[in-house]
């Protein structure tokens, strides 16, 4: 157990390899209880919340669930998030760490009308990640599975428990994030890890999640994102709205794609057996032109080790060879796009 | 854990057992078992001088990476190949296949400084 976020977390329960491994190939639960839930209620919470994000908020439908990232006056990334739009009330979830940043940071923008409640304290969150995820969790809800898309969310029970059902991940693989009651949180976690013997389900900790998110090239926050790197930077174009009338960071970010000569995230494979880390200086050559941002061997792709850097534009070409400096030796690596790994969509 | 008798330990978890003039050097099985799944190695190559308590190598675990410290003064002699292609060996045998190096020691107080077993015991027990 770690501290992480100002809480008390698993990195691991059998092992990181284990675990990832269940979840590529069968189904991990994660206890995801830390991240901060807030719900959102009142007229104009969609204008509200697309005024101080970068996606698109008031087209989403109900039951919808968006990727999101809230931006300072720069354009840089305050948090990333998930919000969930339900029919009667929104939920906005935030990083365990950015919590108090961001509960400060919307609660003192409220709109009248609007009421903002932090319900993480009163609610659990409990992941289920991996091909069989559906084989699990079928049998033990009320909900059609088969009818539930992905990135939509609805309400429900498992477990005899009532439940938020969304189907949103941060492992690259199919599943589900189930949001309970704190008091139901351990019954049904229990209740998940018995019926989940019968798909080789298995806890999976923190240090399993990051490898599996960086294979999945999903940004991790104060890696791929913080307050100095956009979210144009981070390569999350897609959820750039630039045409939506007005939001925090709209002209900067509007700037900064003109100008298109950006320093962005990229990612990158070791040739050789070093992995490289979050820290380490990149070279093309011998100029600096850049630093790792996150690292880790990746056992979906055979161990291989994999990065993500933040270099400079004209570097960010597939294909370009670059050096990684690991304990002052320069290793060769290639940048390759994003994600590493994509799993078999059936 | 696993706490072989006929060695002597470092406080950052390596141990050494000397042979004439030769110690072999390796990890404990409380480092091994708290870095989680051993990645990658990386060990001075024979014909390096090391220093007794200062750095010499590298052990990766998926997560981290942690430094290795010699417990002797000397001379590396040989490197244990079998581990840089197969890391996983640190895992699973610290104490035998999952050694790193043999050190040809110098100096007639090889082994001053280091800790016998329950010494070593102890301070793995209040860390817990």
């Amino acid at each position: 157990m770690s501290p992480f976020g100002g809480f008390l977390m698993p990195i691991q329960y059998a092992g990181i390899l284990d675990e990832h491994r269940a979840v590529r190939t069968a189904a991990g639960m994660f206890d995801l209880s830390h991240m901060g839930q807030f719900i959102a209620e009142g007229e104009g919470v969609a204008g509200w919340l697309d005024g101080l994000t970068v996606n698109a908020v008031a087209s989403m439908k109900p039951y919808q669930a968006r990727y999101n990232i809230f931006t300072n006056e720069r354009g840089g990334a305050l948090d990333d998030a998930i919000i969930y739009r339900f029919p009667t009330r929104w939920l906005i979830v935030v990083n365990a760490a950015n919590s108090d940043k961001m509960w400060r940071w919307l609660s003192s923008r409220l709109p009248p009308g609007v009421r903002l409640h932090n319900r993480t304290p009163e609610s659990a969150l409990i992941a289920i990640q991996g091909p069989r995820s559906v084989e699990l969790l079928q049998p033990v809800t009320n909900v059609d599975l088969s009818a539930l898309k992905y990135y939509f969310a609805t309400e429900g029970s498992v477990c005899g428990i009532p439940a938020e059902i969304a189907r949103t991940g941060y492992t690259g693989e199919d599943g589900f994030e189930l949001f309970v009651k704190a008091s139901e949180a351990e019954r049904l976690w229990n209740a998940l890890a018995r019926e989940g013997a019968r798909v080789g389900l298995r806890p999976a900790g923190l240090g399993a999640r990051d490898v599996l998110r960086l294979e999945a090239g999903m940004p991790l926050y104060g890696h791929e994102l913080e307050e100095d790197i956009t979210p144009l930077q981070a390569g999350l174009d897609p959820f750039v709205k630039l045409d939506k009338p007005e939001f925090v960071g709209k002209q900067a970010l509007a700037a900064q794609k003109a100008a298109g000569d950006y320093d962005r995230i990229v990612g990158l494979v070791m040739e050789g057996k070093a992995p490289a880390r979050a820290g380490y200086s990149v070279w093309q050559a011998g100029t600096k032109i850049g630093e790792v941002r996150s690292g880790s061997p990746a056992p979906a792709l055979g161990g291989k080790n994999i990065a993500t850097a933040l270099v400079r534009s004209g570097a960010a070409a597939t294909g370009t060879a670059v050096e990684v400096e690991v304990r002052g030796r320069r290793e060769p690596a290639t940048v390759v796009p994003l994600p590493f790994y994509k799993r078999r969509r059936s | 854990m696993n706490l072989p008798t006929d060695r002597l330990y470092t406080k950052e978890h390596e141990w050494v057992k000397l042979d004439a003039t030769t110690a072999t050097v390796g990890i404990t099985d409380y480092a091994q078992s708290s870095l989680g799944d051993i990645v990658y190695v990386e060990l001075p190559k024979p014909g390096t001088a090391v220093t007794q308590f200062k750095q010499m190598g590298v052990v990766e675990s998926v997560k981290a990476v942690s430094d290795i410290y010699s417990p002797v003064s000397g001379q590396v002699s040989e490197v244990n190949l079998e581990v840089e292609n197969d890391p996983a060996k640190v895992n699973n045998d610290p104490y035998g296949a999952g050694w790193l190096v043999k050190v040809k020691v110098s100096g007639s107080d090889a082994l001053a400084g280091l800790l016998k077993a329950p010494d070593y015991q102890a301070i793995v027990a209040a860390a817990q």
